[in-house]
């Protein structure tokens, strides 16, 4: 068995996590599904700066200015940045409500309804909020079994809420969230001003090379060029637009969810309650408010069994997990405490949720099964001990 | 009589049930928390000290989120150097928010702990709750 040689497997919380996120690094990545069409970006991206390097910066240099590749590199490194970091963070997802805390909301809400007659469809779970003078309201996820905050919006792709959810993109393969939308913005600018400038410079060499050789033996010296203009010349479109239209979102302050729903467009005469009536307030709120944190803690050490003696990680999780002696073992072997006091609601829709979360499987996992792993070690310790 | 009631002891101790402090959007998205006071907690603590810790800590979070020149110098920084400075520093909500869980194992220890209380940091539930365990109070005999 080779779980005997494993004495100290540690399952991160990543590992455990509900939703369809793939993860890598060990918790430190975290991405959306599909990524075939972000491989597909950094294809596009990196082969047409390769090509401009490779044929058009040579001889510019030379002939016009050494700074014009040291510029492209540059640009080229910031772009790549913003990709990746667009792609690889966390857009600010809210975790599921563990049952205590579903249960709690289910029996507000039944306060609140008050007797449904037998037959009649239960109200739709919604809570009114006034924020700055407008009514806003908060749906209820089933899925995750909370109040949506405002804003937030529930991702169908990745399978989970996300706060000041934007939209899923599936150029970064990643949702585009309150965490990583300054990121995006920046991506989506920065690669606009890359296109425009290998565009330009791909029109200026050729042009000069012309001059000297003549039209044809320069695309003949260069093939790439004619590869690198048609690339640039599809992407301008598309890449400058979409940075128009979240220039105009950010200020207004808008997401692109809130925008295609036509929420604060006017048709109800509800105004936008977030916007602060000014361009440059709305731009400096979007893309210089502080950094959320994430509230996901992907690398935190599951504490896998309460009563063993613990080894020196789960220890340092305890300082952690201080605060709640009884932590989330839901997903765990061990007997729940707090369920056996939970009031006796105890619904099929929360039951079936807690099955789901601890089934939930990964693409992209490293090959050895954690679930097995989770209760293996806790058994093999004893013996070993 | 305090002394029966230390944070270990409560590790033991069995849970009777517990209370969600929801979060107020009155103000838009930032992060604060109703100071309404639950009925649950009303034999176990002065409704004072509860709404003293609540708003201490709707104080820090706003600390947090503050809109000032120091954020937008922060990100104006951090964007020159392709954000690459996070890699070594510390963001200003990071370094509020171990603030705040410094406060909350203080007021654990100090205040919560002994009544049989113990408040859980927001942040270990996707900031939308503070939940506040309540233990059984065996020791004492009362409920």
């Amino acid at each position: 068995m080779s779980a005997v040689m494993i004495t100290r497997k540690v399952t991160r919380k990543w590992e455990k996590l509900p939703g369809k996120n793939t993860f890598c690094c060990d918790g430190r990545v975290m991405m959306g599904r599909q990524k075939g069409v972000f491989y597909l970006t950094l294809f596009l991206i990196v082969g047409t700066c390769s090509l401009f390097f490779a044929f058009e910066c040579p001889y510019l240099a030379v002939h016009l200015s050494p700074a014009i590749p040291v510029f492209a590199v540059l640009l080229f490194v910031f772009v790549m940045a913003m990709l990746l970091r667009t792609s690889f963070s966390d857009p600010g997802v809210l975790p599921r409500a563990l049952p205590e805390e579903a249960n709690f909301i289910e029996m507000e809400i039944e306060a609140a309804n008050g007797n449904v007659m037998a037959g009649q469809r239960p109200p739709p779970r919604i809570k009114n909020v006034q924020i700055n003078n407008q009514i806003v309201k908060l749906k209820y996820c089933y899925t995750c079994k909370i109040f949506r905050p405002p804003r937030a919006s529930h991702c169908s792709i990745c399978d989970n809420c996300v706060d000041r959810f934007d939209h899923h993109c599936p150029w970064v393969g990643n949702c585009v969230g309150k965490r990583n939308y300054r990121y995006f913005y920046l991506f989506t600018l920065s690669l606009s001003l890359l296109t425009i400038y290998i565009f330009a410079f791909n029109i200026v060499h050729v042009v000069l090379r012309s001059v000297d050789s003549g039209f044809v033996n320069t695309i003949k010296e260069t093939p790439g060029t004619v590869l690198e203009v048609l690339v640039c010349f599809f992407t301008l479109w598309s890449v400058v637009g979409l940075t128009g239209f979240h220039t105009y979102l950010i200020s207004l302050n808008q997401t692109t969810n809130e925008d295609i729903k036509g929420s604060w467009s006017g048709k109800n005469r509800v105004q936008n309650p977030y916007s602060h009536k000014s361009i440059i307030k709305n731009c400096c709120e979007v893309l210089c408010s502080p950094t959320y944190p994430s509230v996901l803690d992907r690398r935190g050490v599951m504490l896998e069994d309460l009563s063993s003696p613990t080894p020196s990680d789960a220890s340092a999780a305890s300082t952690h997990q201080s605060s709640n002696p009884v932590s989330q073992t839901t997903k765990s072997s061990a007997p729940l405490i707090p369920n056996e006091h939970t009031p006796d609601e105890a619904k099929p829709g929360i039951g079936s949720g807690t099955q789901k979360s601890t089934s939930s499987p990964k693409e992209e996992k490293p090959p050895s099964p954690t679930s097995p792993n989770a209760v293996a070690p806790a058994v093999i310790k004893e013996s070993s001990h | 009589m305090a002394e029966t009631h230390s944070l270990q002891d409560l590790r033991q101790a069995a849970v009777a049930s517990k209370v969600f402090v929801q979060r107020d959007y009155s103000s838009g998205t930032i992060c604060k928390f109703q100071t309404k006071f639950p009925a649950e907690l009303e034999s176990r603590i002065d409704k004072q000290q509860f709404e003293e810790t609540v708003q201490t800590l709707n104080n820090l979070y706003a600390e947090a989120e503050k809109l000032g020149g120091r954020s937008y110098l922060e990100g104006c920084l951090a964007c020159l150097t392709a954000y690459t400075i996070f890699l070594c520093m510390e963001t200003h909500y990071e370094k509020v928010l171990k603030k705040i869980a410094k406060y909350i194992q203080e007021q654990n220890e100090k205040i919560y702990a002994p009544l049989g209380l113990l408040l859980t940091d927001p942040i270990e539930r996707g900031l939308r709750v503070v939940e506040i365990i309540i233990f059984e109070d065996r020791s004492i005999g009362s409920r």
